[in-house]
């Protein structure tokens, strides 16, 4: 197998170092930790998420309801696919209505995803506002979502591949960029799937 | 991990990882189940034929709120009002009906064999909702994930299926998908009512209640098919209520933490009594809604699956 160039643009620190700032930023925004709610998406966006409550906390004294989904039911392009995603659960046990609900994504990429996420939402009730936090805009919208909160961007080619890796997940933290690794299995990639197959994950 | 064919005919054979997918799938549908706006948007542009020959309530119903509830566009066939009535065969009826562009069949019918069949003369999806004394596979899987809800596994549990083991399809599924996921398998009726070598399907055979009971974690009782007494398979309904019948002085033979199961519909007094059918064990009414979160998990993983793909 061809040697991919694997780039790392955040380390464990740096990864802190956002989480922390969007923290900071989404009180700001919003004027203290009161309306708010948090939902992440699966798997690592819901890793994320937790993350900023517990930063929340810590610097407000507050506890925010976080919530994680899945949003795999609400996708446009299942049935293009021949293999079709594991559907996995969504936990949100709390009201969204009249909230300002902090969506939450690890990379940011065509917006597909949070066009999904967005649906998913409304299905729940219907929030004052929806924002949206994500740790990595990557560019190459197909959609017109713009989030509010960016951990950090980075300039990549569309058939780049962007990893993050987070402890929870992946017994690992950090961010990298796989060059014209797209279509191309990375060995970190397939080492995480069977790590996290081993773990029993649903 | 992917079902290995794009219909689901049965249980037999089915693997117990792919048992395992169509349950995991089933907690997330179970959710859905829950919210105030019970609807996805997964199956969009879908087209769901139900085509039940045989009466059902539960089991249309059910797949009837399941494919509404994933968007799916659903016509539901009754013979009595359609061709059928005509003469017209079963081949040619669905295969007119799928020339109107159908993706999926769900179908219901008194002879065994005949889901196998329309995967033979259409290109559509197949889900057997029930054949003839053969198979009825969601329901055994929504049993299944009953059962699993309950204990949280399903490997080493005792299960026993009681009553009309013979002409029953849903005792045919349970016994392959338990066993399948490791469960102990037990059934018990009267002789007349037991298959011919019933326990080459590698279960424990009891024509003795109390007996097969004992020790059992799951009870899941069968109708009895009143309509078959007159072919005199058993002496009368006392006679089998005494022998047979579910009552609460036979609970205490079970394990502690037992669970009470029945498939419906149930003839109260004759295979089970209104005690234990509504006692704290029995989850009776939590099968159904079980069931909708079940047939939402096949209907999901079997719709994007293309007759090309074998």
């Amino acid at each position: 197998m061809t040697r991919e160039k694997i780039e790392e643009v955040l380390d464990e620190k740096g990864i802190a170092r956002a989480i922390t700032r969007i923290s900071h930023e989404i009180l700001e925004k919003n004027g203290g930790a009161e309306s708010l709610v948090i939902i992440g998406i699966l798997s690592r966006g819901a890793d994320i998420a937790k993350r900023i409550a517990d930063r929340i906390r810590e610097i407000e004294d507050r506890d925010i309801p976080v919530g994680l989904m899945d949003i795999n039911l609400y996708r446009d392009d299942t049935h293009f696919k021949l293999d079709q995603p594991v559907i996995q659960r969504t936990e949100i046990l709390f009201d969204v209505a009249g909230r300002n609900l902090i969506l939450v994504d690890d990379v940011l990429f065509t917006g597909r995803t949070i066009r999904a996420a967005l649906d998913q939402i409304i299905d729940f009730g219907r929030p004052k506002s929806i924002q949206l936090a994500v740790l990595i805009d990557r560019g190459h919208r197909e959609l017109p979502i713009r989030p509010d909160f960016v951990g950090k961007n980075i300039p990549t080619a569309a058939d780049d591949r962007v990893l993050v890796r987070l402890n929870e997940t992946d017994g690992r933290e950090g961010v990298f960029v796989v060059k014209g690794g797209m279509k191309k299995p990375v060995p970190e990639i397939v080492a995480s799937k069977k790590r996290r197959a081993k773990g029993g994950k649903k | 991990m992917q079902l290995k064919s794009r219909h689901l005919l049965g249980l037999e054979g089915m693997t117990e990882e792919e048992i395992t997918l169509i349950l995991d799938t089933a907690e997330s549908f179970r959710e859905i189940i829950e919210r105030p706006i019970k609807k996805v948007p997964t199956l969009r542009g879908i087209t769901v034929l139900n085509l039940f020959y045989e009466p059902s309530t539960r089991t249309r119903i059910s797949f009837e709120l399941a494919e509404k509830r994933l968007s799916a566009d659903s016509i539901s066939f009754t013979p009595a009002t359609s061709s059928v009535k005509k003469g017209e065969t079963l081949k040619d009826t669905v295969r007119n009906i799928e020339a109107m562009k159908i993706d999926m069949v769900v179908v219901r019918h008194s002879s065994t064999g005949v889901p196998y069949f329309l995967t033979q003369c259409i290109q559509s999806n197949v889900i057997n909702a029930g054949d003839g004394s053969h198979e009825h596979p969601t329901q055994a899987l929504l049993d299944m994930f009953t059962i699993r809800r309950k204990y949280g596994r399903l490997k080493d549990l005792r299960v026993v299926l009681v009553g009309d083991i013979k002409h029953s399809r849903v005792v045919r599924s349970n016994i392959w998908g338990l066993k399948a996921m490791g469960a102990s398998v037990a059934v018990c009726g009267p002789t007349t009512l037991l298959p011919v070598e019933i326990e080459k399907f590698g279960v424990d055979v009891y024509q003795n209640l109390d007996k097969a009971i004992e020790g059992a974690d799951v009870v899941n009782i069968m109708r009895i098919q009143l309509e078959r007494q007159q072919a005199g398979l058993f002496p009368s309904q006392r006679e089998y209520t005494n022998l047979f019948g579910m009552t609460r002085e036979r609970l205490a033979l079970l394990n502690k933490n037992y669970t009470i199961m029945h498939p419906g519909p149930m003839n109260r007094g004759v295979e089970i009594t209104n005690e234990v059918a509504d006692g704290d064990a029995s989850v009776i009414l939590e099968q159904v809604t079980n069931g909708q979160a079940v047939r939402m998990a096949v209907l999901y993983l079997l719709s994007g699956k293309k007759a090309e793909e074998e």
